[in-house]
Parts: structure tokens; C-alpha cells; sequence
């Protein structure tokens, strides 16, 4: 699984980022948690508002700052 | 292009039918209008109506969503429905006294009345 951290690295974007890796963490799940920076390919997906988090290619919220239980959900546990 | 961070709060987003008539060129440009004046952020309604998760989710963060539509017939505001999101300042030009014609000369009299109206919406509490 693939999760995506859209943004350009300001400190919204970093706090998604722990909160996804703290998700994961409780989960204990594989995962690869990547940070996309790349303007272009925030724009790809269609996003007007960032941080953005993706599961797996699909948008799952934008322009807010989801917290690890709510990202828990968007996870499939095998 | 220049690395811009995009963490700004949409709070408000603004989508116009931009429809085949007079209406529907006014609603564009009183969409452009309130962003270039920086009351809102206009968003693409084509984008919601291709239920794009990207344009989708933005959309959801914002406080507000307004639709401005050229005529009753409300293409913005049912587009904006159907992809599960909440209309929370309506304008169907029609109502507001401009009659829906093929004239695509626009009267900038008529645009910034609009633009006057969408302000009066926006000033009330939600």
C-alpha cells in the first residue's frame, strides 16, 4: 500500500505526515509513506487546496488535516 | 512554475455554471470576479460534475460553497449535489432580474449588480 502526502512541505503537510505514519503505526500495517512535493502532480489530482492525502492513487481529503483515527479507516486491514 | 504552497484555507469556493447564454457568462465572471478580489476561490464545476476526488475533497474543506447559477434550470447547484456536497449560498441570476438571452455582449452593469448580490449572500452568517 501507497500512501501519499500532497503538499509542499509546509508545517500542515508535516503534521500529515506523522499522522498517517501514527496510522500505520497502530494498524501495523506495510505501507510506504511518500511526500509529493512535485506542483504537477499535485495539480494531476485535481486538487485546489493542500495538505492532501492519498491511499493507493485515491483522494482522500484535502485541504484539512485528517487525524490517525480517521485515516485508520481509509486503510484496508488484510 | 513557481513552488507555491497551496495550504491557503479555501474557505470560501465559488462555482459558476457558466452556461450557454448571457446568464451562465455572467455567472463565470462574477466567479472570476470574487476570486481576483479575493473574496472566494473559484473552483471548476466541470471538475465536481467528473466527480474528480481531488477537486471533490478540496471542495469539502471549504467553509463555505457558493453556486451561482445563469437560470432555475441550477446545473451548478445540482452538479454540486450530486457529488455529495452542500450548497450553502445560492444565486440563480434569472431571479435576480436579467432576463436568459444569446447575447454574449455582457452588460457589466448587469455583472457587477451580481457581484453586489454574491457580497450581500456572503455577508450573512452561516
Amino acid at each position: 500500500m501507497k500512501i501519499e502526502i500532497l503538499g509542499m512541505g509546509c508545517p500542515k503537510c508535516k503534521k500529515l505526515y506523522e499522522n498517517a505514519q501514527a496510522a500505520v503505526k497502530e494498524l501495523n500495517v506495510q505501507a510506504e509513506i511518500v511526500k509529493v512535493e512535485d506542483i504537477q502532480k499535485i495539480i494531476d489530482y485535481g486538487l485546489m487546496s493542500t495538505p492532501a492525502i492519498a491511499i493507493d492513487g485515491e483522494i482522500k481529503a484535502a485541504g484539512r488535516i485528517p487525524a490517525p483515527d480517521e485515516i485508520k479507516k481509509w486503510i484496508p486491514v488484510k | 512554475m513557481a513552488k507555491e504552497c497551496l495550504c491557503q484555507a479555501n474557505e470560501i469556493v465559488v462555482f459558476s455554471c457558466s452556461g450557454g447564454s448571457n446568464c451562465g457568462q455572467i455567472a463565470n465572471d462574477v466567479a472570476v470576479r470574487l476570486t481576483e478580489e479575493g473574496i472566494g476561490m473559484l473552483f471548476c464545476l466541470a471538475g465536481i460534475g467528473a466527480h474528480v476526488p481531488g477537486m471533490i475533497e478540496s471542495a469539502r474543506s471549504a467553509k463555505r460553497i457558493v453556486a451561482i447559477d445563469g437560470c432555475s434550470v441550477a446545473c451548478a447547484k445540482k452538479t454540486i449535489e450530486h457529488a455529495g456536497l452542500n450548497v450553502t449560498d445560492y444565486i440563480d441570476i434569472t431571479k435576480e432580474g436579467i432576463a436568459k438571452n444569446k447575447d454574449f455582449k455582457l452588460s457589466q452593469q448587469d455583472i457587477l449588480f451580481i457581484v453586489k448580490r454574491a457580497k450581500q449572500e456572503l455577508a450573512r452568517e452561516r
